[in-house]
């Protein structure tokens, strides 16, 4: 069992064929309309009511192997398990024999519900879902159909298990020798699909397709492409976002043994830079090192953090566009002084930082190119090359590639990264070029989750429980200036206020307000996106709240969730079931930490075990529980858990922030700029999923936003301090 | 650029490049032995961990010119070393893997640090693998996969 990128590999003519003949079947979306049009206002994708006919999805090899298409890039998240599991589940494939592959950008591989083809949302499996089922169902009816053709009895005598049809007489017949009988019959429009009951792959834990491969040094990443006369570019660009070259001296650059060729592109947003291509990495660094640019930073905003912090709390300190008013926005009037709670919150720019710098190889041939890139929005960054490069999508081939994390960093609706490709592999015509970001270009680069103010004012019933809710949050939109800005109504962006507007509690006079300033430094969707700062403020102050009413934080949340917020509260029973043992005996000078947090349509709770050693919290034990649907692959759910919750420990973590001065970035490196470590993970982190028949929601995001609130509220009860600023630089 | 001579995974190999050349680079794109990884550049990730002489080293952090005549192994030998192996199996049987990317040389920091210390506690565990970032976040199975792997050892 593995999984492959397919870059390296031929396309069966059939499929070629095929992807070419229904190339917008699928959506039938212009792919050029994602360059200036927002998403409303675009053609909705297929949804559930398109056949996804098998020929483009699953393969049946005369040896047996099912090579099943994954219509996604897989960057860790395990789709590229999860949704063949789906798929030969339904078929009754010998799961042992199935190959998952990495589809290229094509109309057929767009996302089902959402029109382009991407990742993003957590959404891979919650809108792929029954497309994959029905695929594996249909796959498994032609089967089927072949086989009672040539026994002359009825498809419903027959029955299907490992790959194989049997028949009422004893006949049997491996998929693999009906397969090409089977391709020539009509796809059948409806399908049974199994029960949850009936499943035989799913819900169990199944391991990686690809673990073998990355634990012995043979995956190919998109890092990792080597092609013939392959060159390889870094590129200058300007310290301050924005910027122009204004002059370079190239000579001591072209002095460099290996260095091809130096010479200015153009970048998104009206700056320029200048690339440096060379034979290998090593000449292109050395080449850059080298060259002397002078930068044109004329009216350029000088982005700084010290003086956005003094603008952020002063806007939060006034009410903004609305994005919510629930109840009486006078009820704070009526509760005294002594029982009103004010918080302001600060949050910092932050990089994603995946393992795998940011890279992408294009060859230019004239009438066509070829793209080789771990992306996200496979349709807008194929559209993207296209228009640099004067071509249609569909004269560039996009391959996707294998690729080392994301956590939203290659969802980017400018297409940055593939315009600098194209724009290089424009002048260097014929020749496959990769682009590599240094890790200094990748920190330094932009596209932060953006930083936040926050202020809320509470006021506290008799009863302990909040009466009044007036909370003001300040951010850079996500949406404002891209395809996806008609999401933002009554201008406020719901990627920033959700998780306060839409909160779980029931809270009866709410009133939430967001400024969305400009500022000039590039922001993007950081995984769980506005979760990862709303949870924050919420979790803390319905703690601070707990504790102030005397109440088990557990208990209090309950109390105060709403009626319709089921999934939290079915995390909540089961985290607290399952945690009550080791929370009933804590080490002296350890404590508890709980926080509860719904996101992506799945339900999260956890409870945090935290110490404090040299200053800092040592986190023992983590034990979380969500309400997700169906656990299409358990062992995944888990590992995401895990990962998610190391990941949301990202925004405690000292150092664990990007901070602007005079419009430059003042971290370059994973020395300045630091993530967490195994030393600052927890030791143990045991995950329970709660059993669902309902269909799945979302599990790459969701355990994100809960842990750093968890944790802190823990050590708010080792100090007796309050955190309202990350990361925590000191306790 | 100058030719060197190295002893790769127990094969003579040669590259001609120029002596600031980081070895990492001369592996991925010379030799093509694109399992070690790049990262950082600078030390801090360990995604580029290779055996030199024996000891885990950040192979961007040592030039070509410094490690001619002393033998270099990288992740792509590791399933002919006794512990190599174990630890492969030990990471495969544990599910560790996310994206994948710094696990050669997680694997190979691993490796290195069984071979000294073949009865780890957690505390060495996390001295000794406590350099290596993995942002995917696999460090609990990371720790189980290395306790299993030293059980199999003894």
């Amino acid at each position: 069992m593995t999984v492959e990128t397919k870059s390296r590999a031929k396309h069966p003519l059939s499929r070629r064929t095929f992807l070419s003949a229904t190339a917008t079947a699928a959506g039938g979306l212009m792919v050029a309309l994602y360059l200036d049009l927002p998403l409303s206002a675009q053609a909705p994708g297929a949804g559930e009511g398109v056949k996804y006919p098998p020929a483009a999805f699953v393969e049946i090899r005369p040896d047996g192997k099912i090579v099943i298409q994954v219509n996604r890039l897989e960057f860790g998240q395990g789709v590229a398990t999860a949704l063949p599991l789906l798929l030969a589940d339904e078929m009754d494939a010998d799961w042992s024999q199935v190959v998952a592959e990495l589809a290229p950008a094509a109309d057929i591989y767009r996302d089902p519900m959402r029109g382009i083809q991407m990742v993003g949302g957590s959404g891979s499996i919650r809108t792929s879902f029954q497309q994959y089922r029905e695929l594996g169902a249909r796959t498994r009816a032609m089967l089927v159909e072949a086989a009672a053709q040539q026994w002359k009895v009825a498809p419903a005598q027959c029955r299907t298990e490992a790959s194989v049809v049997h028949g009422p007489g004893g006949q049997s017949a491996k998929y693999a020798e009906l397969a090409s009988e089977a391709a020539h019959l009509p796809v059948p429009v409806a399908v049974q699909l199994k029960k949850p009951s009936e499943f035989r792959l799913v819900g169990k834990a199944a391991p990686r397709l690809d673990s073998r491969p990355k634990c012995d040094g043979s995956m190919r990443f998109g890092l990792d492409l080597d092609l013939p006369g392959m060159k390889v570019a870094l590129v200058a660009r300007p310290p301050v976002f924005g910027g122009k070259v204004k002059s370079f001296d190239d000579k001591s650059a072209r002095s460099v043994e290996g260095v091809r060729d130096v010479f200015e592109i153009p970048l998104v947003k009206g700056g320029s830079a200048v690339a440096v291509v060379g034979d290998g990495f090593w000449p292109a660094k050395q080449g850059r090192d080298k060259l002397q640019v002078e930068w044109d930073l004329s009216g350029l905003e000088r982005a700084d953090s010290a003086r956005l912090w003094t603008k952020y709390r002063e806007l939060a300190r006034t009410p903004g566009n609305v994005a919510a008013a629930v109840g009486n926005e006078k009820a704070m009037d009526a509760i005294p002084a002594t029982r009103r709670l004010v918080a302001e919150y600060e949050f910092p720019y932050l990089p994603h930082a995946p393992m795998e710098p940011l890279n992408t190889t294009v060859r230019f041939d004239g009438d066509r190119a070829e793209v080789w890139a771990g992306s996200q929005f496979q349709t807008v960054d194929q559209a993207a090359v296209a228009q640099v490069l004067g071509l249609k999508p569909t004269e560039v081939t996009f391959h996707t590639e294998m690729t080392g994390g994301g956590f939203g960093r290659r969802a980017v609706t400018d297409s940055h990264v593939q315009r600098e490709a194209a724009e290089i592999a424009k002048r260097m015509r014929g020749i496959p070029v990769k682009l590599i970001w240094t890790r200094e270009d990748d920190v330094q680069g932009g596209y932060y989750r953006p930083m936040h103010a926050h202020r809320a004012e509470i006021g506290i019933g008799a009863n302990g429980m909040p009466m009044a809710w007036r909370h003001v949050i300040v951010g850079q939109s996500l949406l404002a200036g891209t395809p996806f800005a008609g999401g933002i109504k009554n201008g406020v962006d719901d990627t920033v206020t959700e998780g306060v507007a839409d909160t779980q509690y029931a809270i009866p006079n709410l009133h939430v307000w967001a400024h969305h300033p400009t500022v000039n430094v590039p922001v993007l969707w950081w995984r769980s996106v506005g979760n990862t700062h709303t949870a924050f403020v919420m979790e803390t102050l319905i703690d601070e709240l707990a504790t102030r009413a005397k109440m088990d934080p557990i208990a209090y949340r309950r109390k105060l969730l709403s009626p319709d917020a089921k999934k939290v509260r079915a995390a909540l029973d089961l985290m607290e079931a399952k945690s009550a043992a080791w929370r009933s005996k804590l080490p002296k000078g350890h404590a508890v930490g709980i926080a509860a947090h719904e996101s992506f349509g799945t339900g999260v709770a956890c409870a945090a075990e935290v110490s404090i050693e040299k200053g800092q919290p040592k986190i023992h034990r983590v034990t979380v529980a969500a309400d997700l649907g169906i656990a299409v692959n358990p062992l995944s759910v888990e590992s995401q858990f895990q990962g998610g919750i190391v990941f949301g420990l990202s925004q405690l973590v000292p150092g664990g922030a990007i901070t602007l001065k005079d419009g430059q970035v003042e971290q370059s490196n994973f020395d300045s700029y630091v993530p967490p470590y195994m030393g600052e993970a927890p030791l143990a982190v045991d995950v329970h999923i709660v059993p669902s028949a309902e269909k799945p929601t979302g599990v790459g995001e969701p355990p994100v936003p809960v842990i750093a609130p968890a944790v802190v509220n823990a050590l708010a009860k080792l100090t007796g301090k309050r955190y309202r600023s990350l990361p925590l630089n000191s306790l | 650029m100058e030719t060197y001579q190295l002893t790769v995974n127990g094969q003579k190999m040669e590259a001609t490049a120029d002596p600031t050349t980081p070895l990492l680079w001369v592996l991925r794109e010379h030799l093509k032995l694109t399992g070690t990884k790049y990262g950082c550049g600078i030390g801090a990730c360990g995604a580029c961990t290779v055996h030199l002489g024996g000891e885990a080293v950040r192979s961007c952090g040592v030039s070509v010119a410094q490690v001619e005549g002393r033998p270099i192994v990288t992740i792509e030998a590791m399933a002919q070393d006794p512990v190599g192996r174990r630890v492969q199996e030990a990471w495969v049987a544990h599910d560790v893997v996310q994206c994948g990317y710094c696990q050669s040389g997680q694997i190979m920091t691993a490796v290195a640090f069984l071979k000294l210390t073949p009865h780890p506690s957690d505390a060495n565990i996390e001295q000794s693998m406590g350099a290596n970032i993995c942002r995917c976040g696999t460090y609990v199975r990371i720790r189980q996969a290395i306790q299993a792997a030293a059980q199999q050892l003894k």
